[in-house]
């Protein structure tokens, strides 16, 4: 069974989401979706300053097999990226709520956070899909 | 039966293992209404004899006239050892290395191939070849659009001295993205584009396309044209002839950075003419738009006991991975045409290339030189050329091309027809294949032609 | 087996092959020094002998249908007959140039108009271009030519291309070039399209919708005409990916089934070399409606009988040009001769036997122990064998069958496609593999299987006995090493 932490939100699309609680996030892919992507070979991430709409397609996580595409979680700008994952994509498979981070953003409305799973809603969809 | 091996008591075996009573049994789950009838528009099928006799009957129907035509389709001669070779059934009957293993020496070869590609061009990396010169344009122009993240113009400079097929191919490739391209005019006494006629002031342009030599055989300012593009954030694609590279001044090297993107025809590099295809697109380009080359790329990488091996690598950019998000559509490349190359060029060598690029360069001056001696008959642009040069003519060239054609001469090709403002032109072409005879036949033919 | 070192690490510097070029003296004096490169590009130097002999091992070094058995699903893997080899290079064949005029050219556009009018006739399609140069080339034809379809008639609203969740990924990938967004559709538990799904999918938004048929699960699509009915009546046009027409010559035509537009795929079917990836041929056949916007050029035949090529003048709503030329005419060739060589008995044929082939190893891979991913149906020309049980115990992937699979003396058969299937072999033996061939491949699963039982790590060490061992392509994707370059 992958690790869920409690403390964070999470997407459908297998995303995490961690509320600074300055008015900023950090996004990364749960450790779920690395195990179903296996070891990750390129990560290609939204240039810092970019507006995202909640739902829009902002960086690419790439294994051997297969390519996902990360979809901004929340509405807001990108204040960071993780640039330590050009040169080191596997810290994604190794540590994906850590060093594995993929961005920052700033939030446009806080109340979106609410729209978002909690780590039971989460696991309860990892469970259904794996079905 | 041709190639089905199956004796009679094979097929009963087999159809009692099935457990059905006739072949047709298995066809059950097709809805009856759907079952053709016969293929009665199809011949009988006849043996390797008589369809030997038919073939060759068909093949000796086509005049074999001395051929003075490019275009983007050159006679070179083809060592014998290149056909040879990749005609072996270990490369000819096999398919793309996926099961890496099994398919080392395709694999080794393309990574071979790549790094003889990104030689001549110098630039960073190779993919491991498209389907022809005109394709090879269109994915590069595609590759820039994806590649230059800074333009959102999605606009394309490209010169009316591009091969005009090429220019059309691109056209009905990138019809459906939303990129515009714009249509460059060249120089009328040049046929090059003149660096001082470009704006100052361009606006947002993605990428610039810089043909060398161009269409007309003509050699650009490549150098200029290179910094012009960059210093307005724009990619440089160069279309270049493979031959000319072994002495031209490679795309990888043009201007203070070099081009990005280098694409063009691989025939030229041991691919018979055989009446246009298959030929293979050569694209190359800097390390850091790798990710966005569409097609097959082979690396480096070790086994279980760390020996040296190659496989297909990047393949998530690919639509069998990436599907509706992947780079092209592309799936098949050329690679038997591929290994042709690699073997041409193994057995060329740098010397060989060279020595083939100065001769076919050296024909041709000495092929315009005798036909420019002719009354009427002048050079259509004054600027130093490859292995092509445009003239201009006292007669309609498809009247001078009938005409030359009835002596045995393919005299080049018409350029009235795509460029109709240049007048009664003709492109003509002499490689290393041409003999000092050759040409003086050649001149002679058209001495008489436009005499009568 | 040792490493066959590249051919750079072969070349030694000044040694000239002066056989091939001795004789030129020509210069450079009408290029400007500046124009001029600096320095030689970095290719080898070696002899003839040198290249004769690296490349002939390199060739050792790769499975291929002379060589080996090569059950590749989806690739029909078939003989390609030397003839068409050997006919296809004739001198008058080889030596023409694309420019050479019409009248110089009947022969070769004989046989072009010759191979259109076959292929016309076993798809049942109104016209056919040859032009395309793969499989691919010719799905982005096909969906081109919709689009120009329905732009032409003023119904600029169908943004949309609907296509199976079973398809190749040149459907979808091939649907995003012409500028439509793709909608995938579920496939049923018999692998059959789920017909409810794709009714609440059709709407006015929809262009059409790419099939295979027989699907790339291996079975006969059954409600076709019902699929076509509703796609039609939706306004959208079929679009039918012949990868798999080698399971339904002779015996069901695209252009009965409702299709408006079929690619063919010459290098499967008509037996022409995959080459080690090409190149391939992938001729487009239409219904009238779409006949004004075929990719050109085509050949035409006149009242007298002499042949030329139509371009735009002809076809003035064509969607254009797909390559320099012509197409890959080479490959077309090959293509027409095999075609002459089958003739209409033998075109027949080859879905009799390819079929015959697929439901003998099915039935006996099956009585060997391995599960089918969909037992209730009949084999086409290939089926599904998934490992989805062994992968769970004893823990074996299809990745492991396949690469030990290669240790026995057979090519893998395809792994992991379609993407809907866990841990499956995509089995495709063709008409052409005698009875034994395919009893020896049951052994070598049986055994392969056996070992799994007795010892996992056997497989997974697998291959053994191949010039390398399993390859690292996480290294090789991590550590992007994509040409030679000289130390130092």
């Amino acid at each position: 069974m992958s690790n869920v932490p409690s403390e964070l939100k999470y997407t459908k699309a297998h995303e995490w989401v961690r509320d600074e609680g300055d008015g900023s996030v950090t996004v990364g892919i749960t450790d779920h979706a690395q195990e179903l992507l296996g070891d990750m070979v390129y990560v290609e991430l939204p240039e810092p300053g970019a507006a995202l709409e909640a739902g829009e397609e902002c960086a690419v996580v790439e294994s051997v097999k297969a390519a996902s595409d990360v979809y901004a979680p929340v509405t807001g700008e990108v204040i960071d990226i993780n640039g330590d994952l050009e040169e080191m994509p596997e810290v994604v498979n190794r540590d994906p709520y850590g060093d594995g981070w993929l961005f920052h953003m700033k939030l446009e409305d806080e109340a979106e956070l609410d729209g978002l799973l909690d780590a039971e809603a989460y696991i309860e969809l990892i469970a259904e899909e794996s079905h | 039966m041709p190639f089905i091996p199956h004796t009679e008591a094979d097929v009963a075996a087999m159809l009692e293992a099935i457990g059905v009573a006739h072949i047709e049994d298995l066809f059950d789950e097709i809805p009856p209404e759907l079952r053709a009838g016969s293929l009665d528009g199809l011949p009988e099928g006849r043996d390797e004899l008589a369809v030997s006799q038919q073939l060759r009957a068909h093949a000796a129907r086509d005049a074999q006239p001395l051929c003075f035509a490019g275009g983007g389709a050159y006679e070179h001669h083809i060592p014998a050892a290149v056909w040879e070779i990749t005609s072996r059934g270990e490369y000819y009957s096999a398919y793309t290395p996926y099961q890496a293993e099994a398919s080392q020496g395709t694999l080794q070869l393309l990574y071979e191939f790549q790094t003889m590609m990104a030689e001549l061009t110098a630039l960073e990396v190779s993919n491991a070849s498209l389907y022809d010169g005109a394709t090879a344009l269109a994915e590069a122009v595609l590759m820039a659009v994806r590649g230059n993240r800074k333009s959102k113009a999605r606009r394309i400079l490209m010169p009316r001295s591009v091969h005009p097929r090429y220019r059309a191919v691109v056209e009905t490739i990138v019809r459906h993205q939303g990129i515009t391209l714009e249509l460059l005019d060249f120089d009328a006494s040049g046929g090059h584009i003149a660096p001082p006629t470009l704006p100052a002031e361009p606006g947002d342009v993605t990428a610039l396309v810089i043909p060398q030599p161009n269409y007309f055989g003509a050699l650009e300012d490549a150098d200029a044209l290179t910094d012009w593009a960059h210093a307005h954030g724009a990619l440089v694609i160069g279309v270049v002839n493979p031959t000319a590279m072994a002495v031209i001044a490679p795309p990888g090297e043009w201007g203070e950075q070099g081009a990005d993107i280098a694409c063009g025809e691989g025939q030229p590099l041991g691919i018979p003419l055989a009446s246009g295809g298959p030929y293979f697109g050569f694209l190359c380009c800097t390390q850091k738009l790798v990710r966005q080359m569409p097609g097959r790329i082979i690396g480096a990488t070790e086994d279980l006991d760390g020996q040296r091996g190659y496989v297909l690598t990047l393949q998530a950019r690919e639509q069998h991975i990436r599907r509706s998000k992947a780079t092209s559509n592309i799936c098949t490349n050329q690679g038997l045409m591929t290994t042709a190359a690699t073997l041409y060029m193994t057995l060329m060598g740098p010397q060989g290339l060279a020595r083939v690029a100065a001769q076919c360069h050296a024909n041709t001056r000495a092929l315009v030189e005798r036909l420019c001696a002719i009354d009427g008959v002048t050079p259509l642009f004054e600027r130093p050329r490859f292995h092509e040069a445009a003239l201009r003519l006292p007669r309609p060239a498809l009247e001078v091309l009938d005409a030359l054609a009835e002596r045995g001469i393919l005299g080049g090709i018409d350029l009235s027809a795509d460029y109709p403002g240049l007048g009664d032109a003709l492109l003509v072409c002499a490689t290393e294949t041409r003999s000092e005879a050759d040409l003086d036949a050649y001149a002679s033919a058209l001495r008489e032609v436009l005499s009568a | 087996m040792n490493n066959e070192p590249l051919i750079f690490e072969h070349s030694r510097p000044g040694r000239v092959n002066r056989a091939q070029s001795a004789h030129f003296a020509g210069d450079l004096d009408g290029i400007p020094e500046n124009m001029r490169r600096k320095q030689p590009p970095a290719l080898p130097e070696v002899s003839e002998l040198d290249a004769v002999r690296h490349y002939t091992r390199l060739s050792q070094r790769n499975f291929s249908i002379d060589t080996h058995f090569y059950p590749l699903g989806s690739c029909t893997m078939k003989y390609n007959p030397r003839a068409c080899n050997t006919l296809a290079s004739l001198p008058g064949f080889l030596g023409r140039h694309p420019q050479q005029r019409e009248a110089d050219s009947q022969g070769i556009l004989a046989c072009l108009w010759e191979l259109q009018e076959m292929l016309r006739e076993v798809t049942g399609m109104t016209a056919v271009s040859l032009t395309p140069m793969a499989g691919a080339q010719g799905e982005f034809a096909g969906v081109a030519m919709i689009r120009a379809y329905h732009d032409a008639r003023g119904d600029h609203q169908r943004s949309e291309i609907l296509v199976p969740d079973a398809a190749h990924g040149t459907n979808p990938a091939t649907a995003t070039m012409c500028g439509y967004t793709v909608r995938e559709i579920p496939t049923d538990a018999q692998g059959d399209v789920d017909v409810e799904a794709l009714k609440a999918a059709v709407g006015p938004n929809t262009a059409g919708i790419m099939l295979t048929n027989p699907s790339t699960l291996g079975v006969f699509e059954r409600r076709i005409h019902e699929i076509a009915r509703i796609v039609h009546e939706a306004g959208g046009l079929l679009y039918y990916d012949g990868a798999n027409l080698n399971a339904i010559l002779g015996k069901v035509k695209p252009g009965d089934m409702g299709f408006d537009v079929i690619h063919m795929n010459l290098h499967k079917t008509f037996s022409t070399p995959h080459g080690g990836g090409g190149p391939g041929a992938g001729p487009v056949g239409v219904s009238e409606r779409l006949r004004p916007f075929l990719p050109i050029p085509v050949v035409g035949r006149e009242d007298d009988g002499s042949y030329r090529w139509l371009d735009e003048r002809d076809l003035p709503q064509t969607i254009g040009r797909l390559s320099a030329h012509i197409g890959n005419t080479g490959i077309l060739l090959r293509a027409y001769i095999y075609a002459l060589l089958l003739g209409r008995e033998g075109m027949t044929r080859i879905a009799d036997f390819a079929t015959l082939n697929a439901n003998y190893l099915m039935v006996k891979l099956r009585e060997a122990g391995f599960d089918l991913a969909l037992p209730e149906r009949r084999a086409t020309h290939e089926f599904i064998v998934t490992l989805k049980r062994q992968a769970k115990e004893p823990g074996v992937t299809a990745m492991d069958v396949a690469k030990r699979l290669l240790d026995y003396g057979f090519h893998a058969p395809t792994t992991y496609f379609p993407l809907i299937v866990p841990e499956c072999l995509l089995i495709e033996p063709t008409e052409t593999e005698s009875k034994e061939t395919l009893d020896a491949f049951v052994e070598a699963m049986a055994a392969i299987q056996a070992e799994a039982e007795k010892d996992v790590e056997t497989l997974k060490g697998a291959p053994y006995s191949l010039p390398v061992r399993r390859l690292d392509d996480v290294k090789a994707a991590r550590e992007l090493d994509l040409r030679w370059q000289a130390a130092g």
